[in-house]
């Protein structure tokens, strides 16, 4: 039973970024650009997060700063791939490479701890926070499960339902899908197409920098080089899988976290017949599900129709 | 004189060396349907990208309802009540009628309000000029003639007076047609002013009370439409005497040179994209197949082409089954080298290498040829002297052998095109759209090339969505309807109101 509890524990935990990651991804795309930057936006927002809590001694402050630097890569993208037209790939692939490359260096300048930051103090973190039952929670793993998690977690799940009405009952969501759509359809509707973008890609960088705080603030407590670890990749492939609709988007995250926390539990563990798997294909395991998950549904998945193209006015 | 719902003074418009638009100066009375008509490339487009805002005039005025205004984005546009139906529809498939309809002209921020709003407003447009469009439909999934009734439907929402229509019917069947006109007859009545572009001078004469002639960016005629006669308007669209009349000869058909029969093909979606097609064609004929554009006829024209394969069903050229054929070249390629040349549809995609000179495409698809070859390598004098020969004697201009043929104008791309096909003496033409994107002139000769083809034995199918071309050039007629053939009948008994039954699929 515990165990149980302990695996359901682990999934919100470990789904709570990536859930706020495909969030945020799933704006980008709906608006008809390719996110595959959003792993770069988490760790560019990972590392300022650690940096900023880390000197002002507050998680807010930190929190702050990881929304502000996922923004600012966000933009950067969206210079890239809404202002010039350039191809949005190679604009992802580019700004994740770079922001793997940067943040250890400028890590490595400022704390000369090899690339990391300073561990964080419990103050400068989100911690679980303190509800007036606490009692009753500490003595209950089934209700610790549910309710002993840090406000992030709580943060994301709120968001889901907001991202969910903005998609679908907004006049901004409205457009947002237009734009992804059909932008010329919008652009003749007098719909500014790069205004909706750039919305949307400042909405998802915000989210992103949620993502990348959150695993500094609420998980490690400190910025360790490439410490999203692919998890940007994994959001898009749950948005993908939830065919860029929010609810089944954060069901494909709920299944990969699940996984993992699967994987953690599993790591050594003597299975009979089979004895110990060696813990490497063990820890493979979320990437090789994201490949069949994504292989058997893409055929179905339909993606907005002007995903990748550059909006160019037709006259 | 009767108050002018749009007015234009001298305006201009460049862009680079081109000079798009001369001196326009004209004015659209209130109330009337206005037709503009001119040869692709005359510049209708561009005018009416600057009055719906999406250019800037270099200079001139814009006077709508009397008052100058700049008229800086199609926002700007929309709120001085002027619509625009785009030829290709302006729709977001996945969207109901109603969320197309609100998109950017939504009430506030919740949507709830506004489609609540709209839904009542529409119900009351739908009536006003029996539109008959329901508001919760999946626009994606709606024909193409509703559809274009939902841009109607997006105009009216948001007030416009002056409707403008970019060639309206080019996707209809000509009952469709009929319903639009009918519609903007109405339209008219209740005092909205409709400006339709168009190239097709029966919908001028038809519909309209004026005409506008544009030819090479300027205004070459303004007339009462009662007052001319479809003549009348080709000669002002051209700048010459155009002989709209093809003299055609009763066909001598001879041998059988094709033959289909059962032929079946389902796409990896397990579509049914052609349904037991089959018919013959003899040398010294012309069959044309008539259709709404994407009822099969491109797949059938891929398939007898052998650039698809079909699924099933037997293919029969000179007595020899191609279906069963074994190559060891591509289809096409094999089939070219048999005697079945092929126009594609999409000169741009399927005919030609845009980016490559006039002699290259002089030769492609015929690169294998010996007398273009020495050893491995071209024989580039071969060539140009080959493509020099096709210039003179299609008329090409200009007479470039090295131009990237990209800068040709359509009807000189298809001169090329044409010309090569020909070259290699094939039995069986197989042509897809001929004269989409050629200007009269062009087309003009381009029949007249086609008849004397036929007359000369070859055998001919002949696919175009443009009923006149198909009801001028054709002996027989197959019209075609959601992948089978829903009829077939002598060019003779042929009427356009026949056949655009038969391309409804009425039997």
């Amino acid at each position: 039973m515990d165990m149980i509890f302990s695996v359901l524990d682990a999934t919100l935990r470990v789904s709570t970024p990536l859930v706020l990651a495909a969030l945020a991804g799933l704006f980008s795309e709906r608006s008809g650009v390719v996110d595959l930057a959003l792993e770069g936006k988490m760790l560019a927002a990972a590392f300022a997060a650690a940096c900023v809590a880390y000197i002002a001694q507050s998680p807010w402050v930190g929190l702050g700063a990881g929304i502000a630097a996922g923004m600012a890569v966000a933009m950067l993208h969206g210079v890239v791939s809404i202002t010039y037209n350039g191809n949005q790939l190679i604009s992802g692939v580019a700004i994740n490479m770079m922001v793997s490359g940067v943040t250890p260096v400028l890590a490595l300048a400022w704390f000369q701890q090899g690339g990391r930051t300073p561990t964080l103090s419990d103050e400068a973190r989100f911690t679980a926070i303190d509800l007036p039952f606490a009692d009753a929670i500490a003595h209950s793993p089934a209700l610790k499960t549910f309710f002993g998690h840090n406000i992030l977690v709580y943060l994301a799940l709120l968001l889901i339902f907001v991202v969910s009405w903005v998609v679908y009952k907004s006049r901004f969501g409205l457009r947002l899908r237009a734009v992804g759509e059909n932008p010329h359809a919008a652009d003749a509707a007098g719909i500014s197409v790069k205004g909706v973008r750039y919305m949307a890609q400042a909405i998802g960088g915000a989210l992103c920098g949620v993502a990348g705080a959150y695993l500094v603030l609420a998980q490690t407590g400190a910025f360790i080089q490439d410490m999203t670890a692919g998890k940007g990749y994994l959001a898009l492939a749950a948005l993908i899988f939830g065919k860029w609709r929010p609810w089944s988007a954060v069901l494909g995250c709920l299944i990969f976290a699940f996984t993992d926390a699967i994987q953690i539990r599993l790591q050594g563990v003597e299975l009979p017949l089979i004895g110990s798997i060696p813990d490497a294909f063990i820890q493979a395991l979320p990437y090789v599900l994201t490949v069949v998950l994504l292989a058997g549904f893409m055929g179905r998945a339909v993606a907005p129709k002007a995903i990748g193209v550059p909006f160019v006015k037709s006259r | 004189m009767a108050e002018l719902a749009i007015e234009l003074i001298g305006v201009n418009k460049h862009f680079g060396e081109v000079h798009a638009n001369k001196n326009i100066t004209f004015g659209v009375r209130k109330g009337t349907v206005h037709g503009i008509i001119g040869e692709n490339g005359a510049g209708k487009s561009t005018l009416m990208s600057i009055i719906y805002g999406y250019y800037q005039a270099d200079s001139g005025t814009i006077k709508i309802n009397g008052k100058a205004e700049r008229i800086r984005s199609s926002h700007a546009a929309i709120g001085l009540g002027i619509g625009m139906v785009h030829q290709h529809f302006m729709l977001v498939d996945p969207f109901t009628v109603l969320e197309n309809i609100v998109l950017g002209a939504e009430g506030g921020v919740t949507l709830e309000g506004s489609l609540a709003a709209a839904r009542t407003h529409l119900q009351k447009l739908n009536q006003d000029y029996g539109l008959q469009v329901d508001p919760d439909a999946i626009v994606g999934e709606l024909g193409v003639g509703t559809q274009q009734r939902v841009e109607i439907l997006k105009t009216l929402y948001r007030g416009a007076d002056v409707l403008i229509l970019d060639e309206p019917t080019a996707v209809l069947t000509p009952q469709e047609a009929d319903d639009l006109f009918r519609i903007l007859r109405l339209l008219r009545d209740q005092g909205k002013t409709v400006i339709l572009i168009t190239h097709k001078l029966r919908e001028v004469l038809d519909i309209t009370d004026d005409v506008t002639v544009m030819r090479a960016g300027e205004i070459v005629g303004q007339v009462r439409t009662a007052d001319v006669t479809k003549e009348d308007l080709a000669d002002l669209m051209v700048g010459r005497k155009v002989n709209m009349h093809l003299d055609k000869a009763a066909a001598v058909p001879g041998k059988k040179v094709l033959s289909v029969s059962g032929l079946n093909l389902v796409d990896s979606r397990g579509v049914a994209l052609l349904k037991d097609i089959g018919f013959d064609l003899h040398a010294g004929e012309i069959v044309g197949i008539a259709g709404v554009s994407g009822n099969g006829q491109s797949e059938l024209l891929e398939v007898l082409s052998g650039m698809r394969e079909a699924t099933s069903g037997s293919v029969q050229f000179k007595g020899m089954e191609l279906a069963t054929l074994k190559t060891r070249e591509p289809k096409a390629a094999a089939y070219r080298k048999l005697g079945i040349a092929h126009i594609p549809e999409d000169r741009s995609r399927e005919g030609m290498v845009k980016d490559f000179m006039t002699f290259e495409n002089a030769i492609l698809g015929y690169h294998d040829d010996p007398s273009v070859r020495r050893g491995f390598l071209f024989n580039r004098k071969a060539i140009i002297e080959r493509c020099r020969r096709f210039i003179d004697e299609f008329d090409v201009r200009p007479a470039l052998t090295h131009r990237r043929i990209g800068l040709f104008s359509g009807g000189n791309q298809q001169k090329v095109i044409l010309a090569r096909e020909i070259h290699a003496n094939p039995d069986l033409l197989l042509i897809g759209q001929p004269t989409r994107g050629v200007d009269i002139g062009a087309i003009e000769f381009i029949h007249k090339r086609l008849m004397q083809l036929r007359d000369e034995g070859k055998a001919l199918l002949l696919v175009s969505v443009e009923l006149d071309e198909i009801m001028a050039l054709s002996d027989r007629i197959i019209v075609m309807n959601g992948g089978a053939i829903s009829g077939e009948l002598p060019a003779a008994e042929a009427t356009a109101t026949s056949l655009g039954l038969l391309m409804g699929g009425h039997k």
